[in-house]
Protein backbone atom coordinates (compact mmCIF):
# COMPACT_ATOMS: atom_id res chain seq x y z
CA UNK A 1 0.00 0.00 0.00
CA UNK A 2 2.94 2.27 0.63
CA UNK A 3 3.93 1.91 -3.05
CA UNK A 4 0.42 2.78 -4.22
CA UNK A 5 0.35 5.89 -2.04
CA UNK A 6 3.75 6.93 -3.38
CA UNK A 7 2.63 6.44 -6.98
CA UNK A 8 -0.50 8.50 -6.38
CA UNK A 9 1.53 11.29 -4.81
CA UNK A 10 3.99 11.26 -7.69
CA UNK A 11 1.25 11.26 -10.34
CA UNK A 12 -0.64 14.10 -8.66
CA UNK A 13 2.49 16.26 -8.37
CA UNK A 14 3.45 15.58 -11.97
CA UNK A 15 -0.05 16.33 -13.27
CA UNK A 16 -0.17 19.62 -11.35
CA UNK A 17 3.27 20.72 -12.54
CA UNK A 18 2.46 19.74 -16.12
CA UNK A 19 -0.74 21.78 -16.16
CA UNK A 20 1.15 24.86 -15.05
CA UNK A 21 4.03 24.59 -17.50
CA UNK A 22 2.00 22.83 -20.21
CA UNK A 23 -0.43 25.71 -20.71
CA UNK A 24 1.98 28.39 -21.90
CA UNK A 25 3.79 25.86 -24.09
CA UNK A 26 0.52 24.63 -25.58
CA UNK A 27 -0.71 28.20 -26.07
CA UNK A 28 2.44 29.08 -27.95
CA UNK A 29 2.30 25.93 -30.07
CA UNK A 30 -1.37 26.49 -30.86
CA UNK A 31 -1.17 30.15 -31.86
CA UNK A 32 2.38 30.91 -32.95
CA UNK A 33 2.96 31.45 -36.64
CA UNK A 34 6.71 30.93 -36.40
CA UNK A 35 8.00 28.73 -39.23
CA UNK A 36 10.35 26.71 -37.02
CA UNK A 37 7.47 25.70 -34.77
CA UNK A 38 7.65 22.08 -35.98
CA UNK A 39 11.01 21.68 -34.20
CA UNK A 40 9.47 22.38 -30.81
CA UNK A 41 6.46 20.28 -31.71
CA UNK A 42 8.62 17.25 -32.41
CA UNK A 43 10.62 17.89 -29.26
CA UNK A 44 7.43 17.89 -27.20
CA UNK A 45 6.30 14.65 -28.85
CA UNK A 46 9.68 12.93 -28.42
CA UNK A 47 8.84 11.04 -25.20
CA UNK A 48 6.02 9.34 -27.10
CA UNK A 49 8.43 7.39 -29.29
CA UNK A 50 11.56 7.24 -27.13
CA UNK A 51 12.04 4.06 -25.07
CA UNK A 52 11.56 5.02 -21.40
CA UNK A 53 14.96 3.56 -20.62
CA UNK A 54 16.63 5.96 -23.05
CA UNK A 55 14.88 8.92 -21.49
CA UNK A 56 15.62 7.56 -18.03
CA UNK A 57 19.25 7.02 -18.91
CA UNK A 58 19.76 10.61 -20.05
CA UNK A 59 17.82 11.88 -17.05
CA UNK A 60 20.01 9.81 -14.74
CA UNK A 61 23.22 11.09 -16.33
CA UNK A 62 22.02 14.68 -16.08
CA UNK A 63 20.95 14.22 -12.46
CA UNK A 64 24.02 12.35 -11.29
CA UNK A 65 26.59 14.15 -9.12
CA UNK A 66 28.62 14.97 -12.24
CA UNK A 67 25.66 15.93 -14.41
CA UNK A 68 24.63 19.58 -14.79
CA UNK A 69 21.31 19.14 -13.01
CA UNK A 70 22.84 17.10 -10.25
CA UNK A 71 25.55 19.68 -9.63
CA UNK A 72 23.02 22.49 -9.56
CA UNK A 73 20.84 20.53 -7.14
CA UNK A 74 23.74 19.79 -4.81
CA UNK A 75 24.72 23.47 -4.84
CA UNK A 76 21.14 24.48 -3.99
CA UNK A 77 20.04 21.80 -1.54
CA UNK A 78 23.20 20.01 -0.46
CA UNK A 79 22.16 16.57 -1.74
CA UNK A 80 21.94 14.81 -5.09
CA UNK A 81 18.91 14.44 -7.30
CA UNK A 82 19.23 10.87 -8.52
CA UNK A 83 17.35 8.21 -6.49
CA UNK A 84 15.18 10.83 -4.75
CA UNK A 85 11.47 11.63 -5.00
CA UNK A 86 12.26 15.07 -6.50
CA UNK A 87 14.37 13.43 -9.18
CA UNK A 88 11.51 11.10 -9.91
CA UNK A 89 9.12 14.02 -10.33
CA UNK A 90 11.48 15.78 -12.70
CA UNK A 91 11.99 12.74 -14.92
CA UNK A 92 8.26 11.96 -14.89
CA UNK A 93 7.40 15.50 -15.93
CA UNK A 94 9.64 15.08 -18.97
CA UNK A 95 8.22 11.66 -19.71
CA UNK A 96 4.54 12.67 -19.48
CA UNK A 97 4.97 16.06 -21.15
CA UNK A 98 3.25 15.20 -24.45
CA UNK A 99 0.31 13.66 -22.62
CA UNK A 100 -0.43 17.03 -21.04
CA UNK A 101 0.52 19.30 -23.95
CA UNK A 102 -1.16 17.51 -26.87
CA UNK A 103 -4.74 17.65 -25.51
CA UNK A 104 -4.21 21.28 -24.52
CA UNK A 105 -3.01 22.20 -28.02
CA UNK A 106 -5.94 20.39 -29.61
CA UNK A 107 -8.49 22.13 -27.44
CA UNK A 108 -6.88 25.59 -27.76
CA UNK A 109 -6.85 25.20 -31.52
CA UNK A 110 -10.47 24.14 -31.43
CA UNK A 111 -11.63 27.48 -30.05
CA UNK A 112 -13.36 29.50 -32.80
CA UNK A 113 -10.89 32.20 -33.93
CA UNK A 114 -13.78 34.64 -34.38
CA UNK A 115 -14.33 34.51 -30.60
CA UNK A 116 -10.73 35.59 -30.10
CA UNK A 117 -11.21 38.42 -32.61
CA UNK A 118 -14.40 39.44 -30.82
CA UNK A 119 -12.57 39.47 -27.50
CA UNK A 120 -9.77 41.61 -28.97
CA UNK A 121 -12.06 44.27 -30.44
CA UNK A 122 -13.92 44.36 -27.12
CA UNK A 123 -10.69 45.55 -25.54
CA UNK A 124 -9.24 42.36 -24.09
CA UNK A 125 -5.52 41.67 -24.41
CA UNK A 126 -3.99 38.23 -24.86
CA UNK A 127 -3.96 37.24 -21.19
CA UNK A 128 -7.55 38.29 -20.53
CA UNK A 129 -8.71 36.52 -23.69
CA UNK A 130 -6.92 33.39 -22.48
CA UNK A 131 -8.54 33.39 -19.03
CA UNK A 132 -12.02 34.48 -20.06
CA UNK A 133 -12.47 32.74 -23.42
CA UNK A 134 -9.83 30.19 -24.37
CA UNK A 135 -9.46 28.42 -21.02
CA UNK A 136 -13.19 28.08 -20.18
CA UNK A 137 -13.89 26.77 -23.68
CA UNK A 138 -10.96 24.35 -23.41
CA UNK A 139 -12.02 22.78 -20.11
CA UNK A 140 -12.48 19.29 -21.59
CA UNK A 141 -8.92 19.52 -22.91
CA UNK A 142 -7.60 20.66 -19.54
CA UNK A 143 -9.32 17.75 -17.79
CA UNK A 144 -7.99 15.35 -20.41
CA UNK A 145 -4.47 16.72 -19.99
CA UNK A 146 -4.57 16.39 -16.20
CA UNK A 147 -6.08 12.92 -16.24
CA UNK A 148 -3.81 11.54 -18.95
CA UNK A 149 -0.61 12.82 -17.38
CA UNK A 150 -1.77 11.46 -14.01
CA UNK A 151 -2.55 8.02 -15.47
CA UNK A 152 0.56 7.90 -17.57
CA UNK A 153 2.79 8.74 -14.60
CA UNK A 154 0.99 6.23 -12.42
CA UNK A 155 1.88 3.39 -14.78
CA UNK A 156 5.43 4.29 -15.71
CA UNK A 157 8.19 1.79 -15.08
CA UNK A 158 11.34 2.24 -17.13
CA UNK A 159 12.05 5.85 -16.29
CA UNK A 160 11.36 5.30 -12.61
CA UNK A 161 13.65 2.31 -12.45
CA UNK A 162 16.48 4.17 -14.15
CA UNK A 163 16.23 7.40 -12.21
CA UNK A 164 14.72 6.33 -8.92
CA UNK A 165 15.92 2.81 -8.39
CA UNK A 166 13.92 0.82 -5.90
CA UNK A 167 13.92 2.46 -2.46
CA UNK A 168 10.89 1.55 -0.36
CA UNK A 169 8.86 4.68 0.54
CA UNK A 170 11.04 6.93 -1.60
CA UNK A 171 11.06 5.66 -5.14
CA UNK A 172 9.35 2.25 -5.09
CA UNK A 173 6.20 2.96 -7.11
CA UNK A 174 3.35 0.51 -7.84
CA UNK A 175 4.75 -0.79 -11.10
CA UNK A 176 8.11 -1.48 -9.52
CA UNK A 177 6.41 -3.10 -6.57
CA UNK A 178 4.54 -5.41 -8.93
CA UNK A 179 7.78 -6.27 -10.68
CA UNK A 180 9.37 -7.03 -7.29
CA UNK A 181 6.52 -9.34 -6.32
CA UNK A 182 6.73 -11.21 -9.61
CA UNK A 183 10.48 -11.56 -9.27
CA UNK A 184 10.04 -13.17 -5.87
CA UNK A 185 7.14 -15.31 -7.17
CA UNK A 186 4.54 -13.63 -4.92
CA UNK A 187 1.81 -13.85 -7.56
CA UNK A 188 -1.22 -13.09 -5.32
CA UNK A 189 0.39 -9.84 -4.10
CA UNK A 190 1.34 -8.86 -7.66
CA UNK A 191 -2.18 -9.64 -8.79
CA UNK A 192 -3.75 -7.39 -6.14
CA UNK A 193 -1.61 -4.43 -7.15
CA UNK A 194 -2.09 -5.06 -10.86
CA UNK A 195 -5.85 -5.13 -10.40
CA UNK A 196 -5.81 -1.82 -8.56
CA UNK A 197 -3.77 -0.25 -11.36
CA UNK A 198 -6.08 -1.70 -14.00
CA UNK A 199 -9.16 -0.34 -12.21
CA UNK A 200 -7.66 3.10 -11.80
CA UNK A 201 -6.56 3.26 -15.44
CA UNK A 202 -10.01 2.26 -16.65
CA UNK A 203 -11.73 4.81 -14.41
CA UNK A 204 -9.38 7.56 -15.53
CA UNK A 205 -9.86 6.86 -19.23
CA UNK A 206 -13.62 6.77 -18.75
CA UNK A 207 -13.42 10.28 -17.34
CA UNK A 208 -11.43 11.44 -20.39
CA UNK A 209 -13.88 10.00 -22.89
CA UNK A 210 -16.93 11.22 -20.99
CA UNK A 211 -15.57 14.75 -20.81
CA UNK A 212 -14.70 14.79 -24.48
CA UNK A 213 -18.15 13.61 -25.43
CA UNK A 214 -19.37 16.61 -23.48
CA UNK A 215 -21.47 14.46 -21.16
CA UNK A 216 -20.93 16.98 -18.40
CA UNK A 217 -20.17 20.25 -20.12
CA UNK A 218 -22.64 22.83 -18.96
CA UNK A 219 -23.10 24.62 -22.29
CA UNK A 220 -24.13 23.34 -25.69
CA UNK A 221 -21.51 22.84 -28.35
CA UNK A 222 -22.82 25.70 -30.47
CA UNK B 1 -1.54 65.35 -46.60
CA UNK B 2 -1.64 67.34 -43.40
CA UNK B 3 -4.12 69.81 -44.87
CA UNK B 4 -6.46 66.93 -45.65
CA UNK B 5 -6.13 65.56 -42.15
CA UNK B 6 -6.98 69.00 -40.77
CA UNK B 7 -10.26 69.13 -42.63
CA UNK B 8 -11.45 65.77 -41.47
CA UNK B 9 -14.20 65.99 -38.92
CA UNK B 10 -13.43 64.63 -35.49
CA UNK B 11 -16.08 61.93 -35.68
CA UNK B 12 -15.27 60.75 -39.17
CA UNK B 13 -13.67 57.46 -40.17
CA UNK B 14 -11.16 57.65 -42.99
CA UNK B 15 -9.12 54.78 -44.32
CA UNK B 16 -6.58 54.58 -47.10
CA UNK B 17 -5.45 50.98 -47.30
CA UNK B 18 -3.32 48.82 -49.51
CA UNK B 19 -3.00 45.18 -48.63
CA UNK B 20 -1.83 42.29 -50.71
CA UNK B 21 -2.89 38.77 -49.94
CA UNK B 22 -1.34 35.74 -51.55
CA UNK B 23 -3.26 32.52 -51.65
CA UNK B 24 -1.68 29.08 -51.63
CA UNK B 25 -2.24 28.74 -55.36
CA UNK B 26 0.11 31.67 -56.00
CA UNK B 27 -2.63 34.02 -57.15
CA UNK B 28 -2.64 37.33 -55.32
CA UNK B 29 -5.39 39.70 -54.36
CA UNK B 30 -4.79 43.38 -53.82
CA UNK B 31 -7.06 45.53 -51.72
CA UNK B 32 -6.41 49.14 -52.62
CA UNK B 33 -9.07 51.53 -51.38
CA UNK B 34 -9.64 54.93 -49.89
CA UNK B 35 -12.91 55.53 -48.08
CA UNK B 36 -14.51 58.15 -45.87
CA UNK B 37 -17.43 57.47 -43.58
CA UNK B 38 -19.30 60.32 -41.91
CA UNK B 39 -21.48 59.78 -38.83
CA UNK B 40 -24.44 57.63 -39.84
CA UNK B 41 -24.70 54.49 -41.90
CA UNK B 42 -22.62 53.91 -45.02
CA UNK B 43 -23.08 50.69 -46.94
CA UNK B 44 -20.09 48.79 -48.22
CA UNK B 45 -21.49 46.83 -51.11
CA UNK B 46 -19.88 44.29 -53.38
CA UNK B 47 -19.83 40.66 -54.42
CA UNK B 48 -18.18 38.10 -52.16
CA UNK B 49 -14.44 38.12 -52.56
CA UNK B 50 -14.40 41.86 -53.28
CA UNK B 51 -12.34 42.50 -50.14
CA UNK B 52 -15.06 43.79 -47.82
CA UNK B 53 -14.12 41.70 -44.80
CA UNK B 54 -10.40 42.34 -45.29
CA UNK B 55 -11.12 46.06 -45.26
CA UNK B 56 -13.09 45.77 -42.00
CA UNK B 57 -10.36 43.63 -40.42
CA UNK B 58 -7.78 46.29 -41.30
CA UNK B 59 -9.90 49.05 -39.78
CA UNK B 60 -10.51 47.02 -36.61
CA UNK B 61 -6.83 46.19 -36.27
CA UNK B 62 -7.26 42.44 -36.75
CA UNK B 63 -5.24 42.63 -39.96
CA UNK B 64 -2.36 44.92 -40.77
CA UNK B 65 -2.33 46.82 -44.08
CA UNK B 66 0.89 46.90 -46.08
CA UNK B 67 0.50 50.61 -46.55
CA UNK B 68 -1.86 53.44 -45.77
CA UNK B 69 -3.47 55.42 -43.00
CA UNK B 70 -6.55 54.86 -40.86
CA UNK B 71 -8.10 57.59 -38.74
CA UNK B 72 -11.15 57.57 -36.53
CA UNK B 73 -12.49 60.02 -34.00
CA UNK B 74 -9.62 62.38 -34.82
CA UNK B 75 -7.02 59.81 -33.82
CA UNK B 76 -4.53 57.97 -36.01
CA UNK B 77 -5.08 54.21 -35.68
CA UNK B 78 -2.67 53.17 -38.39
CA UNK B 79 -0.03 54.98 -40.38
CA UNK B 80 2.52 52.98 -42.31
CA UNK B 81 4.67 56.06 -42.95
CA UNK B 82 5.00 56.81 -39.22
CA UNK B 83 5.00 53.18 -38.12
CA UNK B 84 1.81 53.54 -36.07
CA UNK B 85 -0.31 50.45 -35.55
CA UNK B 86 -2.70 50.73 -32.62
CA UNK B 87 -3.51 47.16 -31.49
CA UNK B 88 -7.10 45.98 -31.87
CA UNK B 89 -7.99 46.08 -28.13
CA UNK B 90 -7.12 49.79 -27.96
CA UNK B 91 -9.00 50.95 -31.06
CA UNK B 92 -12.43 51.28 -29.46
CA UNK B 93 -14.09 49.69 -32.46
CA UNK B 94 -17.41 47.93 -32.36
CA UNK B 95 -17.29 45.03 -34.79
CA UNK B 96 -20.18 42.65 -35.32
CA UNK B 97 -19.15 39.58 -37.27
CA UNK B 98 -21.31 37.64 -39.65
CA UNK B 99 -21.17 34.70 -37.25
CA UNK B 100 -21.81 37.16 -34.36
CA UNK B 101 -19.18 35.34 -32.25
CA UNK B 102 -21.16 35.46 -29.01
CA UNK B 103 -19.28 33.70 -26.21
CA UNK B 104 -21.14 30.39 -25.78
CA UNK B 105 -20.07 29.88 -22.16
CA UNK B 106 -21.25 33.28 -20.92
CA UNK B 107 -24.79 34.49 -20.31
CA UNK B 108 -26.24 37.31 -22.38
CA UNK B 109 -25.54 39.70 -19.54
CA UNK B 110 -21.93 38.51 -19.20
CA UNK B 111 -21.45 38.71 -22.96
CA UNK B 112 -22.60 42.32 -23.02
CA UNK B 113 -20.52 43.24 -19.96
CA UNK B 114 -17.38 41.67 -21.48
CA UNK B 115 -16.04 44.93 -22.87
CA UNK B 116 -16.84 46.96 -19.74
CA UNK B 117 -14.11 45.97 -17.33
CA UNK B 118 -13.06 49.50 -16.43
CA UNK B 119 -16.30 50.21 -14.59
CA UNK B 120 -17.54 49.47 -11.09
CA UNK B 121 -19.96 46.63 -10.71
CA UNK B 122 -22.99 48.89 -10.15
CA UNK B 123 -22.22 51.13 -13.08
CA UNK B 124 -21.59 48.13 -15.29
CA UNK B 125 -24.92 46.56 -14.38
CA UNK B 126 -26.76 49.79 -15.19
CA UNK B 127 -25.10 50.19 -18.57
CA UNK B 128 -25.75 46.57 -19.51
CA UNK B 129 -29.38 46.87 -18.47
CA UNK B 130 -29.81 50.09 -20.46
CA UNK B 131 -28.39 48.75 -23.70
CA UNK B 132 -30.26 45.45 -23.42
CA UNK B 133 -33.41 47.52 -23.07
CA UNK B 134 -32.51 49.73 -26.05
CA UNK B 135 -32.20 46.63 -28.21
CA UNK B 136 -35.24 44.93 -26.63
CA UNK B 137 -33.51 41.83 -25.28
CA UNK B 138 -33.56 42.55 -21.52
CA UNK B 139 -35.67 39.43 -20.88
CA UNK B 140 -32.89 37.15 -22.10
CA UNK B 141 -30.17 38.47 -19.84
CA UNK B 142 -29.67 35.28 -17.83
CA UNK B 143 -29.72 32.92 -20.83
CA UNK B 144 -26.81 31.48 -22.75
CA UNK B 145 -26.57 32.34 -26.48
CA UNK B 146 -27.02 28.70 -27.53
CA UNK B 147 -30.75 28.62 -26.97
CA UNK B 148 -31.63 32.05 -28.37
CA UNK B 149 -33.27 32.74 -31.75
CA UNK B 150 -31.51 34.34 -34.72
CA UNK B 151 -32.87 37.89 -34.57
CA UNK B 152 -32.33 38.15 -30.84
CA UNK B 153 -28.76 36.90 -31.13
CA UNK B 154 -28.10 39.69 -33.62
CA UNK B 155 -29.54 42.23 -31.19
CA UNK B 156 -27.34 40.89 -28.39
CA UNK B 157 -24.23 41.06 -30.58
CA UNK B 158 -25.07 44.68 -31.42
CA UNK B 159 -25.64 45.53 -27.76
CA UNK B 160 -22.35 43.89 -26.75
CA UNK B 161 -20.31 45.89 -29.24
CA UNK B 162 -22.10 49.21 -28.69
CA UNK B 163 -22.13 49.25 -24.89
CA UNK B 164 -18.41 50.09 -24.91
CA UNK B 165 -19.02 53.59 -26.38
CA UNK B 166 -17.06 52.82 -29.55
CA UNK B 167 -15.87 55.48 -31.97
CA UNK B 168 -17.07 53.49 -34.98
CA UNK B 169 -19.21 50.49 -35.76
CA UNK B 170 -18.34 47.83 -38.32
CA UNK B 171 -21.07 45.41 -39.33
CA UNK B 172 -20.05 42.43 -41.47
CA UNK B 173 -23.30 41.16 -42.98
CA UNK B 174 -24.78 40.93 -39.50
CA UNK B 175 -28.38 40.52 -40.56
CA UNK B 176 -28.10 37.81 -43.17
CA UNK B 177 -30.68 35.11 -42.76
CA UNK B 178 -33.29 37.37 -41.18
CA UNK B 179 -36.55 38.23 -42.89
CA UNK B 180 -37.01 41.76 -44.17
CA UNK B 181 -39.37 42.87 -41.41
CA UNK B 182 -37.09 41.75 -38.59
CA UNK B 183 -34.12 43.29 -40.37
CA UNK B 184 -35.90 46.63 -40.68
CA UNK B 185 -36.87 46.58 -36.99
CA UNK B 186 -33.26 45.96 -35.92
CA UNK B 187 -31.92 48.66 -38.23
CA UNK B 188 -34.53 51.10 -36.84
CA UNK B 189 -33.30 50.39 -33.31
CA UNK B 190 -29.73 50.89 -34.49
CA UNK B 191 -30.64 54.22 -36.09
CA UNK B 192 -32.41 55.32 -32.93
CA UNK B 193 -29.36 54.46 -30.87
CA UNK B 194 -27.02 56.26 -33.24
CA UNK B 195 -29.18 59.39 -33.39
CA UNK B 196 -27.78 60.27 -29.98
CA UNK B 197 -24.24 58.94 -30.48
CA UNK B 198 -23.51 59.96 -34.07
CA UNK B 199 -20.71 57.53 -34.86
CA UNK B 200 -19.75 56.34 -38.35
CA UNK B 201 -21.26 52.95 -39.17
CA UNK B 202 -19.89 50.82 -41.97
CA UNK B 203 -22.46 48.23 -42.98
CA UNK B 204 -21.21 45.45 -45.22
CA UNK B 205 -23.55 43.54 -47.46
CA UNK B 206 -23.62 41.77 -50.79
CA UNK B 207 -27.41 41.87 -51.03
CA UNK B 208 -29.19 44.38 -53.25
CA UNK B 209 -32.31 44.08 -51.13
CA UNK B 210 -30.46 45.26 -48.04
CA UNK B 211 -28.99 48.22 -49.90
CA UNK B 212 -32.46 49.22 -51.07
CA UNK B 213 -33.92 48.78 -47.60
CA UNK B 214 -31.24 50.84 -45.84
CA UNK B 215 -31.19 53.54 -48.51
CA UNK B 216 -27.97 55.12 -47.26
CA UNK B 217 -24.77 56.19 -48.94
CA UNK B 218 -23.17 53.30 -50.78
CA UNK B 219 -19.52 52.51 -51.35
CA UNK B 220 -19.33 49.86 -54.06
CA UNK B 221 -16.32 47.59 -53.93
CA UNK B 222 -15.23 45.13 -56.56
CA UNK B 223 -12.04 43.12 -56.88
CA UNK B 224 -10.31 45.09 -54.13
CA UNK B 225 -11.16 48.55 -55.46
CA UNK B 226 -13.83 51.16 -54.85
CA UNK B 227 -15.74 51.34 -58.12
CA UNK B 228 -18.27 54.00 -57.17
CA UNK B 229 -19.75 55.88 -54.25
CA UNK B 230 -22.97 57.80 -53.80
CA UNK B 231 -26.66 57.26 -53.17
CA UNK B 232 -27.90 53.75 -53.98
CA UNK B 233 -29.83 55.02 -57.01
CA UNK B 234 -26.77 56.64 -58.53
CA UNK B 235 -24.40 53.83 -57.75
CA UNK B 236 -26.43 50.79 -58.45
CA UNK B 237 -29.82 51.59 -59.91
CA UNK B 238 -28.65 53.37 -63.03
CA UNK B 239 -29.13 50.05 -64.58
CA UNK B 240 -30.52 47.56 -62.21
CA UNK B 241 -28.34 44.60 -62.88
CA UNK B 242 -30.59 41.96 -64.32
CA UNK B 243 -30.56 38.40 -63.13
CA UNK B 244 -29.20 35.76 -65.46
CA UNK B 245 -32.64 34.15 -65.67
CA UNK B 246 -34.15 37.39 -66.87
CA UNK B 247 -31.35 37.79 -69.37
CA UNK B 248 -32.70 34.69 -71.10
CA UNK B 249 -35.31 37.01 -72.65
CA UNK B 250 -32.56 39.05 -74.28
CA UNK B 251 -31.54 37.90 -77.73
CA UNK B 252 -28.03 39.33 -77.38
CA UNK B 253 -25.97 38.19 -74.42
CA UNK B 254 -22.39 39.33 -74.92
CA UNK B 255 -19.33 38.87 -72.79
CA UNK B 256 -17.29 42.01 -72.32
CA UNK B 257 -14.26 43.44 -70.53
CA UNK B 258 -14.55 46.68 -68.57
CA UNK B 259 -12.12 49.20 -70.13
CA UNK B 260 -12.63 52.28 -67.98
CA UNK B 261 -15.15 53.88 -65.65
CA UNK B 262 -16.56 57.37 -66.16
CA UNK B 263 -18.22 57.86 -62.84
CA UNK B 264 -19.16 61.50 -63.43
CA UNK B 265 -21.19 60.44 -66.49
CA UNK B 266 -22.56 57.31 -64.84
CA UNK B 267 -21.20 55.14 -67.63
CA UNK B 268 -18.33 52.85 -68.39
CA UNK B 269 -16.77 51.62 -71.61
CA UNK B 270 -16.54 47.94 -72.29
CA UNK B 271 -14.89 45.94 -75.03
CA UNK B 272 -17.11 43.28 -76.58
CA UNK B 273 -15.83 39.84 -77.39
CA UNK B 274 -12.07 39.93 -77.73
CA UNK B 275 -12.23 43.75 -77.91
CA UNK B 276 -13.64 43.48 -81.43
CA UNK B 277 -15.66 46.63 -80.72
CA UNK B 278 -16.19 49.07 -77.89
CA UNK B 279 -19.47 50.29 -76.50
CA UNK B 280 -20.63 52.51 -73.67
CA UNK B 281 -22.85 50.94 -71.02
CA UNK B 282 -24.34 52.19 -67.75
CA UNK B 283 -21.98 52.23 -64.78
CA UNK B 284 -22.10 49.10 -62.67
CA UNK B 285 -20.00 48.00 -59.74
CA UNK B 286 -17.15 46.51 -61.67
CA UNK B 287 -13.49 47.38 -61.71
CA UNK B 288 -11.58 48.11 -64.89
CA UNK B 289 -10.32 44.87 -66.34
CA UNK B 290 -13.06 42.72 -64.86
CA UNK B 291 -15.29 40.57 -67.04
CA UNK B 292 -18.98 41.38 -67.29
CA UNK B 293 -21.88 40.29 -69.43
CA UNK B 294 -24.07 42.71 -71.33
CA UNK B 295 -27.60 41.88 -72.43
CA UNK B 296 -29.33 43.74 -75.27
CA UNK B 297 -32.82 43.16 -76.69
CA UNK B 298 -32.88 42.58 -80.46
CA UNK B 299 -35.78 45.03 -80.69
CA UNK B 300 -33.80 47.82 -78.98
CA UNK B 301 -31.20 48.02 -81.75
CA UNK B 302 -31.62 50.49 -84.64
CA UNK B 303 -30.37 49.64 -88.12
CA UNK B 304 -29.19 52.29 -90.61
CA UNK B 305 -27.87 51.96 -94.15
CA UNK B 306 -25.76 55.12 -93.90
CA UNK B 307 -23.53 56.30 -91.09
CA UNK B 308 -25.94 58.20 -88.89
CA UNK B 309 -25.20 61.76 -87.64
CA UNK B 310 -26.58 63.93 -84.89
CA UNK B 311 -27.85 61.14 -82.69
CA UNK B 312 -27.97 61.10 -78.91
CA UNK B 313 -27.26 57.38 -78.96
CA UNK B 314 -23.66 56.79 -77.93
CA UNK B 315 -22.99 53.50 -79.61
CA UNK B 316 -22.77 53.33 -83.41
CA UNK B 317 -21.05 50.32 -84.94
CA UNK B 318 -20.69 49.37 -88.56
CA UNK B 319 -21.10 45.85 -89.73
CA UNK B 320 -22.46 43.58 -92.36
CA UNK B 321 -25.73 41.65 -92.59
CA UNK B 322 -24.86 37.97 -92.50
CA UNK B 323 -28.36 36.62 -92.85
CA UNK B 324 -31.90 37.91 -92.99
CA UNK B 325 -35.00 35.83 -92.52
CA UNK B 326 -38.66 36.50 -92.26
CA UNK B 327 -40.40 35.17 -89.16
CA UNK B 328 -44.09 35.94 -89.28
CA UNK B 329 -44.49 39.69 -89.06
CA UNK B 330 -40.88 40.27 -88.09
CA UNK B 331 -37.52 40.05 -89.84
CA UNK B 332 -34.52 38.71 -87.96
CA UNK B 333 -31.18 40.05 -89.14
CA UNK B 334 -27.86 38.67 -88.04
CA UNK B 335 -25.24 41.42 -88.20
CA UNK B 336 -21.51 40.96 -87.83
CA UNK B 337 -19.70 43.92 -86.23
CA UNK B 338 -16.76 41.89 -85.03
CA UNK B 339 -19.24 40.28 -82.67
CA UNK B 340 -22.55 38.98 -83.96
CA UNK B 341 -25.74 40.88 -83.07
CA UNK B 342 -29.29 39.76 -83.65
CA UNK B 343 -31.54 42.65 -84.73
CA UNK B 344 -35.30 42.64 -85.12
CA UNK B 345 -36.75 44.90 -87.84
CA UNK B 346 -40.20 45.13 -89.40
CA UNK B 347 -40.87 43.77 -92.93
CA UNK B 348 -41.70 47.36 -93.97
CA UNK B 349 -38.23 48.53 -92.93
CA UNK B 350 -36.62 45.66 -94.82
CA UNK B 351 -38.42 46.80 -97.99
CA UNK B 352 -37.80 50.53 -97.51
CA UNK B 353 -34.08 50.11 -96.82
CA UNK B 354 -33.69 47.27 -99.31
CA UNK B 355 -31.93 45.14 -96.72
CA UNK B 356 -30.33 41.96 -97.99
CA UNK B 357 -27.67 39.62 -96.79
CA UNK B 358 -24.20 41.03 -97.44
CA UNK B 359 -25.32 44.66 -97.15
CA UNK B 360 -23.20 47.08 -95.07
CA UNK B 361 -25.17 48.57 -92.17
CA UNK B 362 -24.70 50.61 -89.02
CA UNK B 363 -26.09 49.51 -85.67
CA UNK B 364 -27.26 52.15 -83.20
CA UNK B 365 -27.53 51.29 -79.53
CA UNK B 366 -28.57 53.53 -76.64
CA UNK B 367 -26.38 53.28 -73.53
CA UNK B 368 -29.34 52.42 -71.35
CA UNK B 369 -30.51 49.68 -73.68
CA UNK B 370 -27.44 47.77 -72.54
CA UNK B 371 -28.07 45.83 -69.34
CA UNK B 372 -25.41 44.39 -67.09
CA UNK B 373 -26.03 40.82 -66.07
CA UNK B 374 -25.66 39.79 -62.42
Amino acid sequence: MEALWLSMKLAACVAAILLVIGMPVAYWLAFSTWRGKFLLESMVALPLVLPPTVLGFYALVAMGPRGPLGKLWIALFGHGLAFTFSGLILASVLYSFPFAVQPLITSFEGVDRKLLDASAVLGAGGLRTFWRVILPLSLPGVVTAAVLSFAHTLGEFGVVLMVGGNLAGVTRTVSIDIYDHVQSLEYPAANRMALVLLAISFAVLSVVYAVNRRVWTPWSAK
Amino acid sequence: MDAVVGEVSATMLTARIRKERRSAGGSSFVLDVSIEVSPGIAILFGPSGAGKSTLLDCIAGLARPDEGQIMAGGEVLFDSARGIHVPAPERRTAYVFQTLALFPHLSVEENVAYGLRDFHREERREQVAAILKAFRVEKLRKQRPGGISGGERQRIALARSLVTEPRMLLLDEPLTGLDAELKAAIVDDLRAWNAAKGIPILYVTHSREEVDALGERVIALDNGRVVSTGAPMEVLDAPRRIKLAQAAGFENLLSATVLDLREADGVMRVGLGENACEIEVPLGYAAAGSRVRVAVRAGDILLATERPHGLSARNVMDGCIVSLEQRGTMAVARVDCGVAFIVHVTPGAVRALELTAGRRVWLVLKTHSCHLVE
